[in-house]
Formats: C-alpha cells, structure tokens, sequence
C-alpha cells in the first residue's frame, strides 16, 4: 500500500471527519439523467459533444473529463424478476431494462492518486479524491492507472489559456466544495428516487446490505453489491453500487485493482532482470575475452 | 396507462418507486416499452389506439364476476337511474348511439337523458346547450329531483333501463378474447390485469389509474378518460385515499391553464364563455349553462363575483354586472379551425405565447404554411423558436416551396422572462397551487408575461382613451390597476393572486368559494380558488416540512378547491359517514359535532347530515342528499351513463382511430362518428391499405420537453438526445431493411420525415385479427432550430380531433417507412 493512503486520516488530525461516499442503489435509477446534469449545472463541466451513439438511451457513452456522472441503459432478453412475472408481455420474451449512474469510485487504494507526480490528486478530509486543477499539469499518469478509466483529460479550450487545449485531468470531486459545508452533492441532491445516496460510508454500507437482502426477496434477478468489500483490489469503493447484474453488463470490471499495488513487486522483478541482465553481460564479456578478434 | 410517467415526470414517479418499495403493483399498459415499463411490476403491450377496448374488457370483467364494490355503486353512482325509454346502444345500432344525425355529423342527444328529468352536464360541452335546441335549457328541465333523486331509480338493479343493466348490454361482447383480438394482448395477460385491479379495491384496499396524453390525444380521447372513470365508480375507488384517477398534466402550470384559462370556452373555474345570439342576459346564461341542484348552482355567485373582479365599480346590479362587455363565441374557436381561418385568410394575426405549433401541433407543416399568411405574428418566448423563425428556417422554406421574400407575415420576437425571474404560482395535476418567488432579474429585454399582458391593456387602454364607441367600452372600463415595482415596472405577482382569490364589501380577503354572493357585494377572479388568499396569507407560499404536519400534508401550498386533497372526499365514507374500513379511514361523520370530518377538508357541506333528504324545490348544494358525494352533479351521484356533456356517446366505445390497418371488429361503425375532421388539401388521411401498412405513435422522451423550444437550446439537456430517432423491432428491421444506426424515412400522405433507426427489442409486433401489426416510435420533440436538430414527427400527422375537446389524434396513425434519408431541395416529395 501507498504511503499516501495509509496516512489518511491520520494526516488530518484533528480535521479528519468521517469518511463520505455514495451508494448508488440501480435497483430504483429511472435514467432520467438528471444526476448528469445537476452535475454539470453545479461544477460548470462543459457539454461533451452532441454525437449520438445508438447505445440505446445513453448518449454520454462513459465518464471523462466532461462527464463525471454517466448512465448506462443495458437491454436484456432475461426477465426482471426471478419468477418471470413482470417487465415482459406475457408471450413475448421476457425483457428488461437496466439503468445505472456511474460515477468516479473514490477507491481506498486509489492508483491515481498514488501516481500523480505534481501531487495534484489528494485524498480530502472526509476521504474523497480530488484533482486539483490549479496543480495538475495534464502528464496523464493517471489516466492509464485508473481500473475504471474514469480519468481523462480535458482537449477543450481553456478560458485562461487563450484558446489553447485545457490539457488537465478532470473528475468527479464528489462536490466537495459542497460536501465540506456539510451539504449534499448535486447528484445525489437532484436524484429523484434516492437511487444516488450520500452520506458516511459505513452507514452506507451497513444500509446497502439491508437493501441488498430486500431487493432479493422481491425477486429481483441477478442483484448484488459491487466495491462494497474492503478486501477486494482497491480496498474498497467509496461510492459503491447495488447492480442487478454481473459488472461486465455495465461496462464495469469485475476485479478492478489498484496497479501501485505491484509497484514494490515490479521494482523487484526490475531488479532481477537488471541483475540477470549485468550477470548475463559479465558472462559473455568472461566468455568472449579468449576467443574471436585476437 | 396512456402515461410514460416516469421519462414525463421524473420527479413525481418517485412516489410511484415508494410505492413500489412497499408493494404496490405496478401495472403499465403501452404500445412501447419505456422506462416507465423497465420499472413497472407488470408490463403489457398493447396496440396503439384500442384503450377503449382494453378498459372496456376490465369493465364487463368486473360485472360479469360481480366484483363491482355494490353498496358504493348502488348510493354513490347512477346506476339504479333508469333512462330514457328512446335510448338505444350502439348494440342496437352497430356501433351509433340514438340520435345520430347524418347530416349535421353530429348526435341529438336528447333521447341520452334520464328517464323523466333533463339533466344538466357539470362538465363538458355546457355552452353548447344553448345550441342545441332540442329543450335543453330555456327552462325546459322536465321534473326536478324528488327527494334528492331523479324520478325513476330501481334500486335492485333490474330494470331494463337502468343505467346497471344498460352498461352490462353495452360491454357484454367485450369479453378476453375480444381484448386479445382488438388490442392484441394475450387473454391470460388481460385476465391478470382485470383481476389484479379487482382484488386490490373494496373497502380495505383502493387502486389508482394514472394516465396523461396516451389517453387524451386520440379522436375518442375523452371516451378512454370516461372508461377509467366507469371502472373507478365500480369499483368504489373514487374520493378515497389511494385511489381515483389521476391526469398527469405536460407542463408544470397547464392545470392552471384551464383553471384561469387560456381556453377559448371557458371562463375562470369552468364558467361556460357565452354564446353570441343566445345568451342576452346573465339570468339567461346562467339558466341554460347551470343545473339547479348541486355546487353549479351556485353559478350565478361565482359569475358575478367574476364580473366585479374584471370590472370593479363598473359592474351593477342596474348592468347586469357588464356581462355583456364579456366576449361572445359563436362556434368553435379552438387552435386547428383557427389555424384553417389563418390558411383560408379570414384570422390576420397571431400571438404565441411560450408555444411552439410549428413543431408541436399536429400536421405542423401545416401550422407553418398557416403562419406565413397572416398579416402579422407575435411570438412570446425564450429562444426563437422555429414558430418565430418559420419564414427563413423551415422545411418549406428549405424545400423552396415558400419564399422568405414572398412571406407577408410581419413577425415580432419578443424575449420571455424565466420562471426564476418572476413571482408567480404553478398549479400542478394535483390541484395545487405552488408559489415561486423571483431568484434573479430578467436579462435585458425578457419579460414575464405578466409584464407583457398588463402594460398591453396599459397601452391599448391609453390609446383608447379618448374613445367614444360603444365596443371600446369594455376595454376601457376594465379594473386595471395593479401595483407595479421596480425599474421595469413589473406588475406585483401576488395582488394578482389576492385578486384572483378575491374580497369581500370591505376589501377583505375571502376565505372559501361559500362566501361568494350574487349581489355584487364580492369580487373573486376565480371561485374555485377561492381561499388561497384567506387571511391575507399567500396560502401557495406556504413550505411546511412533510415532517412537521399530517400525512396529507395540508400545510404545503394550497390546493383547490378550499384546500381539499382528495375531491369527493365524502366518498369514503358510507351513507351512514362511517369510513368504510379503519384502514382506508379519510373523511367521516362525527354525531356528536355534527359535522363531517377527518383527515382532509371534507368535500361536503359540514354540517349536512347523513341522512338528510332534500325537500322536493331543495336548491343548489341543498338538493343534494346525505349519502350523494358527487356534489358538483345535478343528482350528487357519480355518472356511469352519461346522459348530457359529452357529444360523443353516453358511454365509452371501441372505434379504430381514424387511420388504422384494421377494421373494427364490433361495429360496422369504424372511427368515431363526431370526430372532428378538417378535409382540406394537405390534411388528407392515408388511404387504407398497404400504401401505409404500419401504425405509428409520437411521444415525449425525459431529456427534451415538448416542442423542444425548451431543450434544445440548452446544452445539457440537447447532448442527452442529440439526434431525431425511430423505434422499431427487429422484425420490422428485417421485413423493410433497416439498420440501427442508419437513416430511415417516414412516410404520410401529409409529409416525409428522416431519423436515426434504433432497432430495439422494446419494440415489438402485437398480433391482431391473425395478422401482425407492426408499431413505430417517434419522439416528437425536434425542428429545424437549436443546438440539435431534426425533423418534426408531427408533420406526418393528419389533424384529426376528439370532438369534445378538440385535441389532436397524435398517438396513433399510419405510415409507411424506408431505409435512408428523405429527399430535399425542389426534389422534395411533396404532399398530395
């Protein structure tokens, strides 16, 4: 692990407050889009191209830099409820509709972070990720870290650069101008049907456990909890999701990973091969100094 | 069903998620599957057009299984009321009701009413009484109630010609198999349906029906809402908590529209407009347009109570209070024959406010043609629309076939103030009144149409001032002063409302519609909102947390009338005023008070007992006995049969829409007999036959509103859809050769429009009559203008209307569809 990560909270001392995330409950998203663009309302992103994709009702296709929340519309010849009963006409194939607002993951173990060579990306006191775009140079070290591919950099004109491309990383901050006045982020503000929810993580996760165990008895095929589990390869989401399929169907991966995980790793096999390499030179050297070219 | 509520009303669905959370079943009924479907617990597909037939199915279900709630039907409904002896059914006439006049396209409606009595409409076409002739009016009423009861009621249900027996002859072929045959839904789904709704009403458990525009937009749009209505009475689910009929209104303030309308007919509070020639004086208007038992008869209060709102000091008991400065109708000046007078020449101007009919209207390409030869245009709005725009940037002026240079049309643009830059009230579909104040100042030019329309009669007013004519007189002697403010001089929003709620003799605020009076003593610009002003409080203002209140939440807003949530409310109540069940308590009799109360404003005279029954000659509310909650009709019951106001049949009927690949199975009779068609060039109707095999609907997506004046213009929203798109099924993909992704063109004798194909399993074929029909999707919200554009599907529309209300069939017509774009330039095909 990072040093970074492991010193959170501690670095804060007595400004460490508990640590805030999202759970976004999919099981109650309608795809209204309004989390899109609260957010953008709020943080001032800009439009992100008026391309129509024909993957179904999404148009924003992923999150980037001038999308920080994104919802995926999934169709489905497999029926909404275990029983089969509802989300299809009887006699035709059962169906249904998926819908999803994804979102930066604010991952424990979060490689952008520990990558970020300016120090630009910082965990904040309440545990959440930001990109400081006074700081931010636009190296993109981060964009390839990230498991999600949430980081991007912006190519638009900046105002203060004279028409130039922007250049720097943008994200989702989990509205942290607004969260550290206690109040709530857009998102989750504007959502309609409280599938976006924000509030400290624990509690989060202690809900999300309940609510995973009704959304079951109501028959709902194929829920389950994704970043919910500390142990898995990023400690951790700190905006976590309650899906009602596999991870894949919404583009998400199944077994994301901190990559810095293997940094002590890969510095080690470096070394070995750097030391094979020298043991392999001083052979051939030993070897060649009584043979050819005398 | 006829709603996609959750992409329409995101933010009002979320009580239907709750709903669903607590296990409520969630039923949604639609040509498409939309989000509202992917969130329903029961989804079923049924074809574009046959409601009527569905609902119809529901309702001999319910009584051939005797599942009706009998004692609410047998007290609270006219089902024991037995009509007139000349009624005959259109199973007696394949497919027209008595009194068809082939001639006139149009029903004498006479042999409709009640046995004995001439019933007054409460609802509907009452201004059309005065034309009719045929007694309905000039005091001609027959006998009036006897003892609160129209004269001949058989309360076991039996007689031949008891509305019971008439409704159960009516419906009695529309049985599953028909539903399946008709509407293409599988008898076994239908079945579900029917007994789903059964088993959750009764006196522990009420079901609520939502609709929106799926309903209202077809040529028997009112027949589909008096279905719902049949079912509901049966089934015992009006006037009580979790149930009725909820109409979900498109925008956040149409309810208020109708309320203080912007509708040629009507007056504030659904007053009848008079007619020229027939009303001379108000005694007469008021006669003819109004029941003498029941809360209309009140009509004469609220009218006149209007009048001193309007005209003040000017309006006397020695003038009839000015009801002859109010303007006359003399037919039917609703927006499409107005827009067939701009065409033929005979209406000259135009103004158009926050709307947009070259992209919203039916046949919209006609609405265009229409704007280019008036003499002059207003539009009122925030961006120019393509209505605004339409003589440089149109499809015809893209096609060549209108020449901006030849267009005399002289067009104003005038910027619109936003909501958050004005004082102001929405009325949304519950009847409420919502406050909201100004955050910002208006930019520049924009102004609210507050501003707009005050400092017009300021101006007109001025201009007129030395004016000796006699017409001038109405204008000039309006009540026009309001306190403005500001450097704009922007009228004060809320002595409107205080207006609006109205003051009694001494200039105090009224509190309820009963305080109104008919001696020019009170001035109230609207009698059912009335009370919104009570104490001098803007009552819509109010913002009580749900947390600090009851569950019906009173103290949020204010809701008409008299701040009552749920209307005939004594509904759930027995005729004793014993709720029905401890669980679904809400409004009941208290002996020892003696008055009704509860949970709500009672929506009854407090004080008026149970079993109380009216004196024969008993008038107004006082006709109206103990256990008849339906108090704005004339015999307090609610009306199965509807014998006066609804110029289409006294009860629902399956016709095909006006354009269908099939025939009506039931009837000789095809499509509604008293549509209101306008047989024109360029609105002609698509032929039958394979030419247009294919059915189409037009519909709203969440990211765009409407005619897109409001969208599509807008960055955020413009990105979400930015492209005019088609819904079709992979069969229909396969059977015309269509590639998601592409471009596919669709095709009406009216016009020729391009979208992006989305092939789409949500789509699919309904099976109808042994044949497959297949159903196309077309949102209609894009022009020519904004950030996105694209076609406009309502072009392809044929202008076709519901004859009571004159709205446009929109949901269902036929077409044709291709692969690739439309043609252009003069190669465009224009219409025949």
């Amino acid at each position: 692990m990072s040093a970074r990560t492991e010193a959170w909270p501690d670095t804060y001392g007595a400004e460490a407050r508990p640590r805030m995330g999202f759970f976004t409950d999919t099981s109650v998203c309608i795809g209204c889009k309004a989390c899109e663009v609260a957010c953008k309302e709020w943080n001032l992103v800009p439009e992100d191209g008026l391309v129509w994709s024909g993957e179904s009702f999404d148009n924003t296709s992923a999150l980037g830099a001038n999308s920080w929340r994104h919802v995926a519309f999934v169709e489905q010849t497999t029926p909404l409820r275990v029983d089969g009963d509802g989300a299809d006409g009887e006699g035709e194939e059962p169906f249904r509709w998926l819908m999803s607002s994804d979102v930066c993951k604010h991952c424990t173990e979060s490689a952008c972070l520990n990558v970020c060579p300016t120090g630009a990306i910082f965990r904040t006191e309440l545990g959440t990720v930001v990109v400081q775009e006074d700081v931010c140079n636009g190296c993109g070290y981060c964009v390839p870290a990230c498991p999600f591919g949430v980081l991007d950099r912006r190519e638009l004109p900046a105002p203060d650069r004279g028409g130039r491309a922007d250049g720097r990383v943008w994200k989702c901050t989990l509205c942290y101008d607004r969260t550290r006045e206690g109040m709530t982020p857009a998102c989750a503000q504007a959502c309609p049907t409280e599938s976006i929810q924000y509030g400290p993580l624990d509690e989060l996760r202690e809900r999300a456990a309940g609510r995973l165990d009704k959304v079951v008895a109501d028959g709902f095929a194929g829920a389950r909890l994704y970043g919910d589990d500390p142990g898995d390869g990023v400690g951790g989401f700190g905006a976590f999701f309650l899906l009602l399929d596999e991870p894949e169907t919404y583009g998400l991966p199944p077994q994301p990973r901190d990559s810095t995980r293997d940094l002590g790793g890969m510095w080690r096999t470096a070394a070995v091969a750097g030391a094979a390499l020298l043991a392999g030179l001083g052979a051939a050297f030993l070897a060649g100094r009584d043979g050819a070219g005398s | 069903m006829g709603s996609n509520m959750a992409e329409a009303h995101p933010v009002g669905f979320q009580w239907v998620m709750e709903a669903r959370e607590r296990g409520a079943d969630v039923i949604h009924v639609d040509p498409r599957f939309s989000r509202t479907s992917a969130m329903a617990t029961r989804y079923v597909r049924t074809r574009a057009g046959t409601d009527v037939a569905f609902l119809g199915g529901i309702i001999r279900y319910i009584l051939e299984h005797g599942r009706e709630f009998r004692e609410y039907v047998l007290n609270y409904t006219n089902a024991p009321v037995v009509i007139d002896e000349g009624y005959q059914d259109t199973e007696d006439l394949d497919g027209l009701f008595s009194g068809w006049d082939r001639k006139r396209g149009s029903y004498d409606t006479s042999t409709w009413q009640y046995a004995g009595m001439e019933v007054h409409a409460s609802a509907g076409q009452r201004e059309l009484g005065a034309n009719q002739g045929e007694g309905a009016g000039h005091g001609g009423h027959g006998a009036g109630l006897s003892h609160g009861e129209p004269p001949e009621v058989d309360l076991t249900l039996e007689h031949p010609r008891c509305v019971y027996q008439i409704l159960k002859r009516h419906y009695a072929r529309y049985t599953p198999e028909l539903v399946e045959e008709v509407c293409g839904v599988p008898r076994e789904a239908f079945v579900e349906v029917a007994e789903a709704l059964c088993q959750n009403s009764g006196r522990e458990r009420t079901s609520s029906i939502v609709y929106s525009v799926g309903w209202t937009q077809h040529t028997t749009g009112v027949q589909y809402i008096r279905s719902a209505a049949i079912i509901q009475l049966l089934l015992g689910n009006v006037g009580r908590p979790g149930g009725g009929i909820m109409a979900l209104r498109g925008h956040s303030s149409i309810q208020g529209s109708t309320d203080i309308p912007t509708l040629y007919n009507i007056l504030p509070g659904y007053i009848p407009m008079p007619h020229a020639h027939a009303h001379d004086n108000l005694g007469q208007f008021v006669e003819m347009n109004t029941s003498p038992s029941g809360f209309w008869g009140n009509m004469t209060a609220y009218t006149v109570s209007l009048l001193k709102a309007w005209w003040g000091s000017r309006a006397t008991p020695e003038n009839d209070f000015c009801f002859d400065y109010l303007p006359r109708i003399t037919g039917d000046h609703s927006i499409y024959p107005t827009v067939m007078g701009m065409l033929d020449g005979s209406v000259k101007g135009f103004l158009v406010v926050g709307q947009n009919p070259a992209v919203g209207s039916a046949n919209s390409g006609l609405h265009r043609r229409a704007m280019a030869n008036l003499d002059w245009l207003v539009v009122r709005d925030f961006v120019e629309t393509e209505s605004a725009a339409f003589w440089y940037d149109s499809p015809e002026v893209e096609s060549g076939e209108l020449d901006p240079a030849a267009i005399g049309t002289e067009v104003f643009f005038l910027p619109a103030a936003a909501h958050t830059e004005k004082d102001g009230s929405f009325t949304n579909t519950q009847r409420l009144l919502q406050w909201h104040h100004k955050a910002v100042e208006p930019k520049g030019d924009c102004r609210s149409d507050l501003w707009f329309y005050y400092h017009l009669g300021r101006l007109i007013r001025e201009k007129l001032a030395d004016s000796e004519e006699e017409r001038d007189r109405p204008v000039k002697e309006l009540s026009w002063h309001y306190p403005t403010a500001g450097e704009i001089a922007d009228p004060n929003a809320e002595a409107v409302l205080r207006e609006i709620n109205g003051w009694d003799a001494n200039d105090d605020a009224l509190s309820s519609y009963l305080d109104l009076k008919d001696d020019g003593s009170t001035a109230c610009g609207c009698w059912i909102y009335c009370g919104c002003f009570a104490d001098e409080t803007n009552q819509p203002a109010r913002r009580t947390p749900a947390s600090e209140q009851s569950w019906v939440a009173p103290e949020w807003a204010w809701a008409w009338p008299a701040n009552r949530r749920i209307l005939y409310n004594r509904a759930s109540a027995d005729p004793e005023g014993k709720p029905w069940s401890e669980r679904k308590r809400y409004v009941w009799w208290d002996e020892g008070e003696g008055r009704w109360t509860g949970e709500d404003v009672p929506d009854f005279q407090p004080d008026k007992r149970p079993d109380y029954r009216p004196p024969d000659g008993a008038k107004a509310q006082d006709a109206i006995a103990g256990n008849h909650p339906f108090i704005m009709q004339p015999d307090g019951r609610g009306w199965l049969f509807v014998p006066a106001g609804i110029v289409d049949g006294p009860l629902p009927t399956h016709y095909e829409p006006d354009e269908s690949p099939h025939t009506n199975p039931l009837y000789a009779q095809e499509a509604n007999p008293a549509r209101q068609r306008f047989r024109r060039p360029l609105n002609e109707r698509n032929p039958r036959g394979d030419r247009y095999p294919y059915v189409f609907t037009t519909y709203r997506l969440t990211e765009h509103h409407t005619a897109g004046g409001m969208s599509r213009f807008v960055p955020y929203l413009s990105e979400l859809q930015p492209a005019m798109f088609c819904e079709v099924s992979p069969e229909l993909a396969r059977e015309r050769g269509l590639a998601h992704g592409g471009w596919a063109t669709v095709v009406t004798a009216r016009a020729e429009i391009e979208a992006r194909v989305v092939v789409t399993e949500r789509m699919a074929p309904v099976a109808i009559e042994g044949d497959v029909v297949h159903q196309i999707g077309l949102p209609y919200h894009w022009g020519s203008r904004g950030l996105t554009t694209g076609d406009s599907a309502n072009d392809l529309l044929e202008a076709v209307l519901d004859p009571n209300v004159h709205i446009q069939e929109s949901k269902v017509a036929t077409c044709d569809i291709r692969p690739g774009r439309r043609s252009r330039g003069s190669g465009r095909a224009v219409p025949r």
